[in-house]
């Protein structure tokens, strides 16, 4: 089969590869049908997460058909058209039977402090992901979802990451009505959070971007309230000064671990990898919030120590609320909204590119070329 | 607005937003919301059918993390580690935990060592690796790179001059050094040569 495949940071290229066979009795393999990079893809492309080996395959976003089930699988069958959570876990221990499926204990033997993930390096598992023509899907009976017959393509592959987690960030910020919500970031996710903080009933809802198209964006599609950090000497006293000297209730870093805006900070973090990543949405964030706000991260860090503002953060009395999403606990209201109209996650989609040219594609996302905000992969098999 | 227990007016009612919104304050009620509370017991209704799942086979000595008490039973088996880079990767977790800076460092230098090994070894194959094809730079001339980055205040415009260095650095270091070597072999084997035709004619 044809897939994506880690040559290096900034390098990749299509290779043949091995369709992956079943390893366990729950697993199922699955045709890949669409998929996505990610943000997050960002940061194992540039090299930034520990222990992304050259030969990986990348791509947790994504949708497809399954092809073969192992022997315990009794959910699903050949054919079913499924979307499958960027987590993999196993539903069944102490974090899984409390919801955290994105901390599961029983599918990552190489770090207990995040769970397991497709394609994401193997600090998240070691599992090849969707950016592929086939896919190993551990724990079919509990991971995937047959796609309902209304929901489109585009909408399922969004459903896998980027709108989960969008909305997931707006709810750790537990907002109330009326609370005034920055987002940190107008990519995929901050788009769907600060679109989500709305259907919570946040009464102002503010994007903080430096790309005039994604601030565009964040005006169309999420109604928000937008500024563009390099015309500003300082954001956050621009922020205070627009909230009445306060600062927001609540705040969403939906940017993590390459955050611009501090030339330092980013080259240190994303460039030469001396710490987990560039922080400087998050100390914006930390500064931007009123005291006894809540701080929401949604942002993907790595593991290594980052320069964080925490001095601030307590003595503001903050709430400081994090991780990875548990997608499948967000998908039956998140099915809801969709079907209502209430949220389309496809209008932010600007390219599908064929696997074949999936290094353009990453190119394209990572320098931030022809207004690309999402990317969409298609596979030639499909 | 002086500072008083007043929180400041918004533009716009509940009402108002609800009207321009469409699904404003549709997850008002925290009840609605799927993640809250955090944490929920509810152990039936993830579609589990085990209370421990079988274990995978394991086929080599899979690297875990100190950390953990035994290898989880599902595990992914991309890429087993090799050489060199597989070495340092299987030493960082036997001796260190995710808690030590020691453990990631080592890591993160055998991401380098392992790329570094693929690229060289990828010349001893049919298909060597392509800095041009691999990098997708071309989409800078299919997809607007000029008029992406010309007149646009972007913050990445300042480091993304350091792309190239970061891309390209370990190439020209590796050849300064791959010069110097040949360059100091050279010189003893010429050394060498001259020392034995002293010795001919002494």
């Amino acid at each position: 089969m044809q897939a994506m495949v880690y040559r290096g940071p900034y390098k990749i290229r299509v290779e043949n590869k091995d369709i992956p066979p079943i390893e366990h009795p729950n697993d199922a393999i699955v045709r890949v049908t669409m998929g996505a990079i990610c943000g997050s893809d960002l940061h194992l492309y540039h090299g930034m997460i520990p222990d992304t080996r050259v030969g990986h395959t990348f791509g947790h976003e994504f949708i497809g058909v399954v092809e073969e089930v192992g022997s315990s699988v009794q959910n699903l069958k050949r054919g079913d058209r499924v979307m499958v959570p960027f987590n993999v876990f196993c539903g069944s221990c102490f974090f899984c039977a409390r919801g955290l499926y994105s901390n599961c204990h029983n599918v990552n033997p190489n770090a207990t402090a995040v769970g397991g993930i497709y394609g994401y390096s193997h600090t998240c598992g070691g599992y090849d992901g969707g950016q592929a023509e086939f896919v190993r899907v551990p724990f079919a009976d509990v991971g995937p979802t047959i796609i309902p017959d209304w929901m489109d393509d585009e909408d399922a592959v969004l459903l896998t990451d980027a709108c989960p987690t969008g909305y997931f960030g707006a709810q750790l910020g537990d907002i109330v009505e009326g609370d005034v919500v920055v987002v940190f970031g107008a990519g995929p996710v901050g788009l769907f959070a600060a679109k989500s903080a709305w259907l919570m009933g946040a009464g102002r809802v503010i994007v903080i971007d430096h790309l005039e198209y994604r601030l565009e964006k964040a005006r169309t599609f999420a109604h928000a309230e937008t500024y563009n950090f390099t015309e500003y000497d300082d954001i956050v006293v621009h922020m205070k000064k627009i909230t009445d000297h306060l600062g927001a209730d609540v705040a969403i870093d939906a940017v993590g671990a390459e955050a611009d805006g501090n030339f330092l900070q980013h080259v240190a973090g994303a460039k030469f990898k001396l710490q987990g990543g560039s922080p400087v949405a998050l100390n914006w964030a930390i500064d931007s919030v009123r005291k006894g706000a809540t701080v929401s991260v949604v942002g993907a860090y790595g593991p290594i120590f980052s320069a964080v503002k925490f001095g601030d953060a307590v003595n503001k009395g903050l709430t400081l609320r994090m991780n990875q999403c548990p997608v499948k606990r967000q998908w039956p209201r998140l099915f809801e909204h969709v079907r209502n109209g209430y949220l389309k996650p496809s209008d932010i989609v600007t390219h599908r590119i064929p696997l074949e040219h999936i290094a353009e594609g990453y190119h394209i996302f990572s320098a931030k070329l022809d207004g690309c905000i999402k990317p969409l992969i298609v596979p030639n098999a499909a | 607005m002086a500072y008083t227990a007043e929180k400041p007016a918004l533009a716009e009612t509940s009402d108002q937003l609800r009207a321009r919104i469409p699904g404003w304050g549709v997850d008002l009620d925290p009840r609605d919301r799927p993640s809250v509370p955090r944490e929920r017991f509810d152990p039936g209704s993830s579609g589990a059918h085990w209370d421990f799942p079988e274990r995978q086979p394991e086929k080599w000595p899979r690297e875990r993390s100190n950390e953990h008490k035994f290898l989880t039973p599902v595990f992914g088996t991309s890429c087993p580690p090799k050489g060199v880079s597989g070495a340092m990767r299987k030493y960082a977790y036997k001796r260190f935990s995710e808690a030590r800076a020691a453990h990631w460092l080592i890591l993160v230098a055998a991401d380098r060592v392992d790329s570094l090994g693929s690229h060289f070894r990828s010349f001893l194959t049919l298909r060597p690796d392509n800095p041009i094809t691999e990098t997708g730079i071309r989409s800078e001339l299919t997809h607007h790179g000029l008029a992406s980055r010309m007149g646009k205040k972007r913050a990445d415009l300042a480091h993304q001059p350091l792309d190239p260095v970061i891309i390209a650095g370990p190439w020209v270091l590796g050849g300064v050094a791959a010069y110097a070597g040949l360059k100091r072999v050279r010189k003893s084997v010429g050394r060498g040569a001259a020392q034995s035709r002293v010795t001919i004619t002494s």
